[in-house]
């Protein structure tokens, strides 16, 4: 290697790290991953320079994404294929696919780690697929259009919610069968349980509102309706939801409202609005909790939120319409 | 439109949900017998289902070949739209104790169509989707034995159903004549294309198309340079050397003042389709053709209409028409206030339908409302040309102190309804 060249490596190290202690620091580099619905693509961002690494191609319209149990392999939802691709976290590309039932949206990993449950959102079911035997071992009638799929810490209780029936129906993973029905407001999204198990938050789309539904007596307790000023009501249209470890802070993505709001859990009301890029759909925390990542569907690009500093420090441009993400520690 | 076959890979899958479907139901009628259905605290008691009734009340028509090869000659636009309506209903159903029937009454070209709605009516339906033009839905509407049920206009466009000529037992979910001219009006503001020649058919029906125009010019400050009626008799398409004629003949026709947009009144499907790319000056077609306002369109894809969309194509076996669009939301407008409701009496059903608390979702961006002073179906209009969405209205920058939606057509303060 030549001086010269040793000097600029040295250099780009320096620049490399000066833009690590800029952006927030994290103590370890995350990498994030976002589904890009129309690009039928998955963005590769590192979290240390927030600049994508990495393009990978998947099956078409890409949405769900999750990681497997250890980690090494993420499951992406290709809906128009009908399948569930397996990317290879080492090498970045497509190495295996899984059954699915007809056009797979959202799904959650079970916590023991062998049972994906799928949104199929054609035909009005939840699909079990084992990722180890790769067999779907049972479908579950739900209503109309299932989408949010959200599981409690100890897997025996699932929650989906049915857009166009607009219900949380609450499955027991023991039975495989629908033990509650609840009634929420129009086109429930995303369901998520808080870290201790006792409640669910349903976002509703067209309703503009989240549900808190106590998990136990399976009622709603509160519903959270947002206002922004400026922005008229029928922009605000809550999907995604993430919820720190301790519960302490819960976010909400507003979609085309273009905000994404800070609930206090304790007093459930809104504390702090961001604003993100167009059309937020999801949201993941990164592992240390210090950022919030955003997948900004009309503008193509992800935010980001440092949560120390309450402020958007960048929009890193993804694919086409990005839908979902999630991080890697 | 494209007649489509179902994906033939698709089949054995849709049998095997069907059969699914069998088993789900017998297995949550065990359910229900043993008392275990779940229910929430606002629904109705599940310990027996009960059926809300709906008919869909349309007339054969004349049968008519679109000018296009592209679009099949459909005998079911609406019914379509009704049956996937009382699908989702009943799949909402399933888990409240509420089950949905539809009553298909589809009357011959030379039957009555105030009989069938009377019969309807002693068979204790009080919820009737009509997919009727103007003249047969106000004869129904007007009967006595209507005076207790609810009509939901899926097809007038009418503006005078919505003024001079409203009922209380009648909403409108399909968009009058001034929404959609409203809507298209907007668009062309925004680009400021405001120069418009428009160019009418010779039924009432277009007259009225081309007087919505010239109001939503009026309203939103563009101008019509001329309105001209149009007299040519042309080749038909399917003649051949057809396009000759047409070719001489729609430069001759369209020789208008400057204008930058040439919106055509084509209700019937007549001549509409023959003006693009022939007219005298190069510029674009807007109306009944062309860029189109209208309630639904395959084009449309946001807001997931993609899964409407793949869910009726699963059913009926073809794209949805806007008329199938109007009476599935009417169908389903009835089940989401049944659902939250939690009630199956007519009375209740009707009253949260024009209550406070009512919203549908129904693949538009946000949530829909009946206008409480016309009983108008408050909706976005999609503006649709022939292989893309070009737009929805309303437009960004046109306000109301209200709902933006009330931009589209007769606000409160121009409604010359009387109920």
């Amino acid at each position: 290697m030549s001086r010269r060249r040793l000097a600029a490596s040295a250099v780009a190290a320096v620049t490399v790290s000066l833009a690590a202690l800029l952006a927030a620091a994290p103590a370890v580099a995350e990498t994030i991953f976002v589904s890009n619905e129309k690009d039928n693509t998955i963005s590769v961002i590192d979290g240390a320079t927030l600049e994508v690494t990495d393009t990978i191609d998947v099956g078409r319209r890409p949405r769900g994404i999750t990681f497997s149990a250890d980690k090494t392999q993420i499951y992406v939802c290709a809906g128009d294929d009908n399948r569930i691709d397996v990317i290879d976290i080492a090498s970045r590309r497509v190495v295996d696919s899984l059954p699915s039932g007809p056009d797979p949206e959202l799904f959650v990993l079970h916590p023991e780690g062998r049972i994906l449950y799928v949104a199929n959102e054609d035909d009005n079911m939840v699909s079990a697929v084992d990722v180890v035997d790769k067999v779907i071992t049972a479908e579950i009638i739900v209503g109309v259009e299932p989408e949010g799929m959200g599981i409690s810490p100890d897997g025996r209780l699932l929650v989906n919610t049915s857009e166009t029936t607009n219900m949380a129906h609450f499955i027991d993973t023991e039975t495989q069968e629908i033990v509650a029905n609840v009634l929420v407001d129009s086109r429930p999204r995303v369901a998520q349980f808080t870290r201790d198990g006792r409640e669910v938050w349903v976002s509703a789309e067209i309703g503009g509102t989240v549900s808190v539904i106590d998990a136990a007596s399976r009622e709603i307790v509160d519903k959270i309706g947002f206002e922004i000023p400026g922005i008229r009501r029928e922009a605000i249209q809550p999907v995604g939801i993430a919820i720190t470890e301790d519960g302490g802070r819960i976010f909400v993505a507003l979609g085309p409202s273009n905000r994404v709001a800070e609930i206090d859990p304790q007093t459930r009301e809104v504390v702090k609005y961001h604003l993100v890029g167009q059309r937020v759909w999801n949201l993941a925390l990164s592992p240390d909790e210090t950022r919030l990542y955003t997948t900004n569907g009309v503008s193509n690009d992800m935010s980001v939120i440092d949560l120390k500093n309450d402020r958007v420090i960048k929009s890193v441009g993804v694919g086409g319409a990005p839908w979902g993400v999630i991080v890697l520690p | 439109m494209v007649r489509i076959v179902p994906d033939r890979d698709r089949r054995p899958r849709a049998a095997r949900h069907l059969s699914d479907f069998r088993r789900y139901v017998a297995r949550s009628a065990v359910a229900l017998a043993l008392g275990l259905a779940p229910v929430t605290a606002t629904t109705a008691a599940a310990a027996e289902a009960v059926t809300i009734r709906i008919a869909y009340l349309t007339q054969e028509d004349r049968p008519q070949t679109p000018v296009t090869f592209l679009e099949p000659v459909l005998t079911d636009a609406g019914l379509q739209g009704a049956r996937l309506g009382v699908a989702d209903n009943d799949s909402t159903g399933r888990f409240t104790g509420q089950r949905f029937e539809l009553v298909e009454a589809v009357v011959p070209r030379d039957g009555s169509v105030a009989e069938a709605a009377q019969a309807l009516a002693a068979d204790g339906i009080r919820f009737i989707v009509a997919d009727l033009p103007r003249s047969p839905l106000r004869e129904v509407a007007a009967l006595t034995d209507m005076a207790e049920a609810l009509i939901f206009n899926t097809r007038a466009p009418d503006d005078s159903l919505r003024n001079d000529e409203c009922a209380a037992n009648l909403l409108h979910v399909t968009p009058s004549r001034r929404m959609l001219a409203d809507a298209l009006g907007q668009y062309l503001v925004w680009k400021k294309w405001t120069r418009w020649a428009v160019i009418a058919g010779p039924t009432p029906e277009d007259a009225a198309y081309a007087e919505a125009v010239q109001r939503a010019a009026t309203r939103f400050g563009a101008t019509v340079v001329e309105r001209r009626d149009w007299t040519f008799d042309i080749g038909h398409r399917r003649v051949d050397t057809g396009h000759v004629t047409i070719q001489s003949e729609v430069p001759t026709a369209t020789q208008l003042p400057d204008h930058d947009v040439l919106i055509v009144a084509d209700e019937h499907d007549r001549f509409g389709e023959y003006l693009a790319y022939r007219t005298w000056q190069p510029r674009p077609v807007a109306g009944t053709h062309g860029l189109v306002p209208t309630a639904w369109a395959r084009v449309h894809e946001q807001w997931g209409a993609t899964q409407l969309h793949s869910r009726f194509e699963k059913a009926a076996g073809r794209w949805m028409t806007a008329r199938d669009y109007t009476a599935w939301a009417a169908v389903r407008a009835i089940g989401e206030a049944a659902t939250r409701a939690g009630s199956a009496d007519p009375a209740a059903i009707a009253a949260f339908l024009r209550g406070d608390d009512f919203s549908l979702a129904a693949f538009k961006g946000e949530a829909l409302t009946f206008r409480e002073w016309d009983g108008q179906l408050r909706q976005p209009v999609l503006l649709a040309g022939p292989r893309m969405l070009i737009s929805v209205s309303p437009q960004d920058g046109f306000l109301h102190q209200g709902s933006l939606l009330d931009t589209l057509g007769d606000d409160r303060p121009e409604t010359r309804c009387r109920l």
